[in-house]
């Protein structure tokens, strides 16, 4: 609209084939924690965890421990080269992967068989805290690692009716150290729990559809959450820690997988089940390119530091892609 | 209204053309303006006792010492001129404007120059150059009629905006209305029988009599047979193309002269000329004819009756089609030229002007819409990427097998999947080409008579995609099959002209060079002998022959020693063509039945169109032909077909049958020719040497000559110019 003529959407700058099953999650691990090679892991279906090497872009290692079951969700540990990954096996496992190690150091036995990914906090303490989803339908359950002991189940009032976790977020406002949740549930509504008072501050339905994943901006106090419906919804906290619809946007097709926000802000990319994966301007959400790459759902998307986007798929695929870098 | 162009022939009318020029400029006012009485005073006088002199037939040499100007060419017209501008190309008025002048110019320039006041002449005059003295622009014969044409046109030396009609209704005065000769040229021989007036000469013209309430009837009675004749079935048949296009110009151009009072008296009469003309060319098969139907159809209907629907036909847009338009937008009577160039200047500044208002209008609301959400990072600046592409997506219904496709495509009630079906046809049946083999003439039948059930995007393309694909994966077969339907009963004409098309494309897929590389093939590097191609594709123990083929070269290769560096160069692999096998299937039945007319299809009554794309379609496949075996017995059926057809009225059917003789001489092997085809091509050889010289259509003129030429060619190959 603002150009007469718009440039075409670019192509991926490179294809990662060869997990031999669908991607259910991915994640980055570059900088300092990468010492170098900057490295990307993906899980699949099958239950194997790639990792993959940016540079050579071909597979480091496997790693096999969820026994055949999906893999859903990837993430490392600030210190030492470690990763977590949850399976839908119903358990999370540490990893260790330094000096080429590839062993389970830890494991977490969850109660949950839904869907809902897992969500850490953690600086550089060697303590960090781990949220996954509870024994319960609709609890959310707070554990300290590495010693594994609970600190807290987040349980809605049986009244609430909310259903499921979906996804969740913990986090940390900058000034205080008052641990805080963001929590999607299947009812639509995106939560905020205060997490050592286990108190649920504010509540709002922003989806009609249950909430697959958001993602929050701690900066701006802004975030964002897509559904399996037609919409992304883009809320904010305010200083009383109330959540407020801020805008939703309308998608051409339904159901959106997992949404990120690069870690600079200013982008974010949603991937879509309609195969295509979008990218959003964070501060105006004017739609900025529609990447139809995949030739099946997009299951995840992650950003790096530096702006290189990857997304996987159902067609068993890692597209990565090279859009606004940063400068 | 461009300014004239210089023609090499009018050296002299150039250097004589200041004056009427000069005139014009000189003389704002238009025609009787107030400022110069004696001018028109001049022209009018001189006008009046002329002409009885004509009349009289008197010597035309005599007359100029007389006056000047017009007064000077209306005693001009004489039988001996009138022959000599007979539009035989080229001549024009470059001959005429030359050896033209009488001695008794000079005089008559001297009269002007007395006549005028001496500021009012040209500078070059006043300064007394002697080159210009005689430069009082207009011969005492008729070519001056040209002459005055183009001299009356404005120049960009002079005024751009002078109005040319004015001009030449100075130099002239009334001289149409009065003189019989000069309004037979101005009138009749100008329009009709010249179509290498430009259009600004014919604005000059038409304009000039738009002028005077005396010349307008004449406009009038002009128009009806300019209508008449572009009306008329033999003459759009018969005229090439630039000369009905100069007559639907001057169509155009008498009906923006022509105001609506005027045209209601007679509107019965024109619409009746309309209407035949609109139909005789939406029937022709030439583009570009149906197209000047189009418009000139439009503008005048808009024009006979303004208070109707108005007639509307979708053509593109091109150069011409905007320039019709342009003449045709009406201006007022006395105005000439200068108000439709004018008129004409904001249609085109326009939509820059507004484009930018609108990039503005839709840049602001969102600058406002980032500037508001008090952020301090604005610097950053993302262009959005197309997004046309983002569309619902279509629950991927589409079959994975070719068997299920056919399914689809006949019983399923589910749109969708009909049309997952349809795209999803032409890859699955080069993904398996075996299963496709089983079911081919099904799925061919069933793609040619699919209908569009709903509005889906390139419908004709992917039916046509997936035809050539089924036609290529098994030739033989469904190459019968679509041959045969070619000329069955119940097709409508688009049906059969598809046809044409998939029998057209499916034989280029299939004599390309490399289409074997789509089948699995054991490899056969060497360069295979164009001699042996059938052997190669039909026997089925192909394979087992390139097997050794392969192991003798492996052989010779490991004891040749090779002295020069780098690998064995290898030329393009050379592959058998896979058409040659069933070129007949796919030429001879098309040729056997052309002449026995069905009920519903008739090729050689009014179904012409098909008949010309038939013609091109087997000059396509003898084309495609080369070097086959069946080639010559193609090239002499078809010199057949031609010569059954070679008096065809319509330009489309002979553009094709000559576009097939030189695909036959392109084909067949050059002995062949002469041993097997003699009698046929000496009779196409009159034929063409025929068409090259009369024929009414341009390119079949042209096509002819390239005939004419490969002819030629093939003669001094077979016969040595040295021989004698």
């Amino acid at each position: 609209m603002t150009a007469p003529c718009p440039p075409p959407p670019p192509d991926p700058q490179f294809v990662l084939r060869g997990t031999q099953s669908p991607v259910h999650a991915l994640h980055f691990c570059e900088g300092a924690q990468a010492q170098g090679c900057p490295l990307l892991f993906s899980g699949s279906q099958s239950g194997l965890v790639h990792v993959w090497s940016l540079q050579t872009r071909r597979a480091v290692t496997t790693l096999d421990g969820h026994g055949g079951q999906c893999v859903t969700w990837l993430q490392t540990l600030p210190q030492g080269r470690q990763l977590l990954s949850q399976g839908r096996d119903l358990k999370l496992c540490l990893w260790d992967l330094a000096e080429g190690r590839s062993a389970v150091v830890d494991s977490v036995c969850l109660e949950s068989v839904g869907f809902c990914r897992s969500s850490i906090l953690a600086g550089g303490q060697p303590r960090w805290m781990l949220a996954v989803p509870g024994k319960g339908s609709d609890e959310v359950q707070i554990l300290e690692m590495p010693s594994k002991t609970s600190v807290c189940a987040l349980k809605p009032k049986a009244d609430a009716k909310l259903g499921m976790p979906m996804c969740l977020r913990l986090w940390q406002a900058d000034c205080s150290s008052r641990p805080l949740l963001l929590a999607g549930y299947e009812d639509g509504s995106v939560v905020l729990w205060d997490v050592s008072e286990q108190k649920m501050c504010s509540r709002i339905a922003c989806h009609e559809e249950p909430v697959m994943d958001l993602d929050f901006d701690s900066q701006k106090a802004r975030g964002i959450s897509g559904s399996a419906g037609k919409a992304l919804a883009v809320w904010s906290l305010d200083g009383q820690q109330a959540l407020q619809v801020r805008g939703t946007h309308e998608l051409t097709n339904p159901g959106i997988a997992e949404v990120t926000i690069r870690p600079d802000r200013k982008i974010l990319a949603t991937a879509g089940w309609d195969h295509r994966i979008r990218v959003f301007h964070w501060r105006t959400m004017q739609p900025l390119a529609v990447l139809a790459f995949h030739s099946a759902a997009v299951q995840c998307v992650a950003f790096t530091a530096d702006g290189l986007l990857a997304a996987g798929s159902k067609d068993q695929r890692i597209s990565l892609w090279s859009l606004y870098p940063r400068a | 209204m461009s300014c004239q162009q210089a023609e090499p022939g009018l050296a002299g009318a150039a250097a004589r053309r200041p004056p009427g020029g000069a005139v014009g400029q000189l003389l704002p006012g238009g025609p009787g303006g107030p400022s110069l009485p004696g001018v028109d005073g001049d022209h009018r006088g001189c006008c009046g006792p002329q002409l009885p002199a004509d009349e009289d037939g008197a010597a035309a040499g005599q007359i100029p010492a007389r006056g000047p100007a017009g007064s000077a060419d209306g005693g001009a017209v004489s039988a001996a001129d009138a022959a000599r501008l007979h539009p035989a190309p080229g001549d024009a008025a470059g001959q005429g404007g030359g050896p033209a002048r009488s001695p008794g110019q000079p005089p008559a320039a001297g009269e002007l120059g007395r006549v005028l006041p001496p500021e009012l002449l040209p500078p070059a005059r006043r300064r007394g150059r002697p080159g210009a003295a005689g430069s009082c622009g207009l011969s005492p014969r008729w070519p001056g009629f040209l002459r005055v044409l183009r001299v009356s046109g404005p120049r960009e030396s002079l005024c751009p905006r002078e109005a040319a009609p004015e001009v030449l209704s100075r130099l002239l005065g009334n001289l149409v209305v009065k003189n019989k000769k000069a309004q037979f040229v101005m009138t009749r021989k100008l329009l009709f029988l010249q179509s290498r007036l430009t259009t600004p000469m014919l604005q000059s013209l038409l304009g000039h009599l738009a002028m005077d309430s005396q010349r307008r009837p004449l406009l009038l009675q002009v128009l009806k047979e300019l209508l008449e004749t572009w009306g008329s079935s033999s003459a759009i048949r018969h005229t090439p193309l630039p000369q009905q296009r100069h007559v639907s110009k001057a169509v155009l151009i008498c009906l923006a002269h022509l105001g609506e009072p005027e045209l209601r008296d007679s509107r019965d009469e024109l619409l009746a000329s309309m209407m035949a003309g609109v139909k005789c060319r939406l029937d022709s098969s030439l583009p570009p004819v149906r197209r000047l139907g189009m418009i000139v159809a439009e503008v005048v209907s808009a024009r006979i009756h303004p208070e109707g629907p108005p007639l509307k036909f979708q053509y593109e847009e091109d150069e011409l089609s905007l320039e019709l338009l342009a003449l045709a937008s009406p201006q007022p009577a006395g105005d000439g030229a200068s108000e439709a160039g004018t008129s004409l200047v904001p249609a085109t500044a326009e939509p820059p002007a507004e484009t930018p208002a609108e990039i503005v209008d839709g840049g602001v609301p969102q600058a406002q819409l980032a500037g508001s959400d008090s952020d301090l990072d604005s610097d950053d600046e993302f262009v959005p990427y197309d997004m046309s592409g983002d569309r619902e997506l279509k629950s991927s219904k589409a079959p994975a097998y070719v068997r299920d496709c056919v399914e689809a495509l006949t019983t399923s009630e589910d749109i969708e999947r009909w049309e997952a079906a349809l795209r999803a046809l032409e890859g699955l049946v080069y993904r398996s080409p075996t299963a496709t083999r089983e079911v081919s003439v099904e799925l061919a039948k069933v793609l040619l008579h699919l209908e569009e059930k709903t509005c889906v995007v390139g419908f004709a393309g992917l039916r046509q995609r997936a035809l050539v694909a089924v036609t290529v994966t098994d030739p033989a077969p469904v190459a019968d099959y679509l041959t045969s339907q070619f000329y069955a009963l119940n097709y409508s004409l688009r049906q059969r002209m598809d046809i044409l098309d998939v029998l057209t494309l499916a034989a280029q897929e299939l004599s390309r060079p490399g289409c074997l590389g789509r089948t699995p093939q054991p490899g056969s590097p060497s360069p295979n002998t164009p001699c042996l191609p059938e052997a190669a594709v039909c026997q089925p123990g192909s394979a087992v022959a390139s097997d050794w083929r392969v192991v003798v070269e492996e052989r010779i290769r490991s004891k040749t020693r090779r002295l020069s560096k780098g690998g064995p160069r290898q030329g393009p692999a050379g592959s058998p063509s896979r058409f040659s096998s069933v070129a007949g299937h796919f030429f001879f039945p098309l040729l056997q039945r052309f002449d026995r007319p069905l009920v519903t299809f008739d090729l050689l009554g009014e179904d012409q169109l098909v008949l010309g794309r038939l013609a091109h379609t087997l000059g396509a496949l003898m084309c495609l032909a080369v070097n086959t075996t069946v080639a010559v017995a193609m090239g002499k059926a078809l010199l057949e077909f031609v010569w059954a057809l070679r008096f065809h009225v319509d330009a489309y059917v002979r553009q094709g049958l000559l576009s097939a003789i030189s695909s036959v001489l392109l084909s067949v092997p050059a002995a062949r020719l002469l041993e097997d085809l003699t009698d046929e091509l000496l009779e196409a050889r009159s034929w063409l040497a025929d068409v090259a010289e009369k024929d009414p259509d341009e390119d079949c003129r042209t096509l002819a000559l390239r005939a004419l030429l490969l002819l030629q060619r093939l003669k001094n190959r077979l016969l040595p110019p040295a021989s004698p």
